[in-house]
């Protein structure tokens, strides 16, 4: 149990995916104009990590190291996870229009984020147990959501500002990461 | 020819994927710890990209048009886990440095963006040389900034002592330093663009495109906007006098 809760603590904070590891920018700096929108893709986000890391741990554990197709994990994780974020979708779709209306396009693209397949792969590079990778997968995701949610809160206090030109739009959002990143930083003193 | 060069200037400085279309950011930000680091993920990534551009041009007319990224997210991913194989085999040393971020040139958006813009419209030979154009950008941008922090950061470049011993700063090397150095880089970028942007500007009015200049360009936007208003009135006035005359006329 212990162990547990540290890999989840250490996968959302001390090593946060995007502040630490660099996984999913694309998203971070596109999405995070607005709060709702990023808050909805922090679920979505949560939602497929923890699904695919889930599946992905059983079909690596079960599939492809009996098999000795070892090599063959970077093209069954990518089409595992298109597979499922498809599948979600339609779910969505039928089950909570309201949900999906929601997400709206963020949805798809989660396929391409590439912290989903990021932590598919090091779960199983760090030989995590199904268990452990669920709960990986789950708190990176959460890591993934809380850093998102707090560069939107940022942004929207960065619109306000007259900025100097050549600062506006992307290099003064990734300086409000670089601080971010700097805060996180702080997590490392934690035990782990 | 001059097409094929035009190619490679475009990836290269016009739409540099990192530096001014913004794609493939996570590996950009991850490896750029050092300059020979960044040279390593920008030409796996190369290799990756011409090859990708090359067979998903040859199969563009094949693959139909409703399960197109399935496929090519196929196609990419068995070159990556070629490519992948490859390093591990030859050049462990960068295997090492690079660890997950080789298996994540998959998901890279600059190559299902290229294959997606560029290559399934395309012949075989341009988007082999759109694919080498936008593999030498991310290249170069790697490069730069992956020097730019090894000299900040442990006062080298490519492992040769430039600044004293002690002297790095080491938050460059560490996370935040890639979003700072990218900022910066971005912003200079962006400095350069407005200024050439208010040169061309007195030539030739504004482009439309506002979102680098700002309010540079907004404004003189709204001016230009005025002016040809102003001479649409010019030119409809007389018309304008012509018709009422002629309603005159025929009232008469």
């Amino acid at each position: 149990m212990n162990g547990l809760i540290m890999i989840m603590v250490g996968s959302a904070l001390i090593s946060n995916v995007v502040l630490n590891q660099f996984l999913g920018i694309c998203s971070f700096l596109g999405v995070s104009k607005q709060m709702k929108a990023s808050a909805s893709l922090g679920v979505a986000v949560i939602f497929v990590i923890t699904i695919a890391s889930a599946v992905a741990s059983l079909l690596y554990d079960y599939v492809l190291k009996p098999l000795g197709m070892d090599f063959m994990k970077t093209i069954i994780f990518i089409l595992v996870i298109a597979a499922l974020v498809q599948i979600v979708e339609m779910f969505l779709k039928k089950k909570s229009p309201g949900v999906y209306q929601a997400l709206g396009i963020y949805l798809p693209l989660i396929t391409t984020n590439c912290a989903v397949l990021g932590v598919a792969l090091n779960n199983v590079q760090d030989g995590y147990n199904f268990i452990e990778c669920v709960t990986s997968g789950f708190g990176t995701a959460v890591g993934y959501t809380i850093a998102i949610i707090l560069l939107a809160g940022i942004r929207t206090r960065i619109n306000e500002k007259d900025l100097p030109a050549p600062l506006r739009g992307a290099p003064i959002v990734m300086i409000a990461a670089a601080l971010m990143s700097i805060a996180f930083m702080g997590f490392g003193g934690l035990p782990h | 020819m001059k097409k094929y060069f035009e190619r490679l200037w475009n990836g290269l400085v016009k739409e540099n994927p990192v530096l001014v279309l913004m794609l493939g950011m996570c590996p950009a930000l991850a490896v750029s710890t050092q300059a020979m680091n960044g040279i390593g993920m920008g030409l796996s990534t190369l290799a990756v990209l011409v090859l990708s551009n090359l067979v998903i041009s040859l199969l563009r007319k094949v693959i139909p048009d409703q399960v197109r990224l399935p496929a090519y997210i196929v196609i990419v991913a068995s070159l990556v886990t070629v490519t992948e194989l490859l390093i591990k085999a030859y050049i462990p040393s960068i295997y090492e440095a690079l660890g997950i971020y080789i298996p994540l040139i998959v998901v890279n958006c600059i190559i299902l963006g290229r294959a997606e813009a560029y290559a399934n419209k395309h012949t075989p030979l341009l988007s082999v040389m759109d694919g080498i154009g936008m593999g030498i950008g991310f290249t170069v941008a790697l490069t730069i900034a992956g020097a730019i922090r090894e000299l900040l950061g442990a006062g080298k470049i490519f492992g040769f002592q430039l600044l004293p011993e002690g002297f790095g700063m080491t938050i460059f090397i560490q996370p935040p330093g890639a979003f700072l150095v990218f900022a910066l880089i971005i912003a200079v970028m962006n400095a350069i663009g407005i200024k050439t942007r208010q040169r061309q500007l007195v030539e030739s009015g504004c482009d439309g495109n506002c979102a680098l200049c700002a309010t540079v360009c907004s404004d003189r936007k709204e001016e230009t906007a005025g002016a040809e208003e102003q001479q649409k009135a010019l030119q409809e006035a007389p018309k304008a006098i012509e018709a009422a005359a002629k309603e005159g006329g025929e009232a008469k």
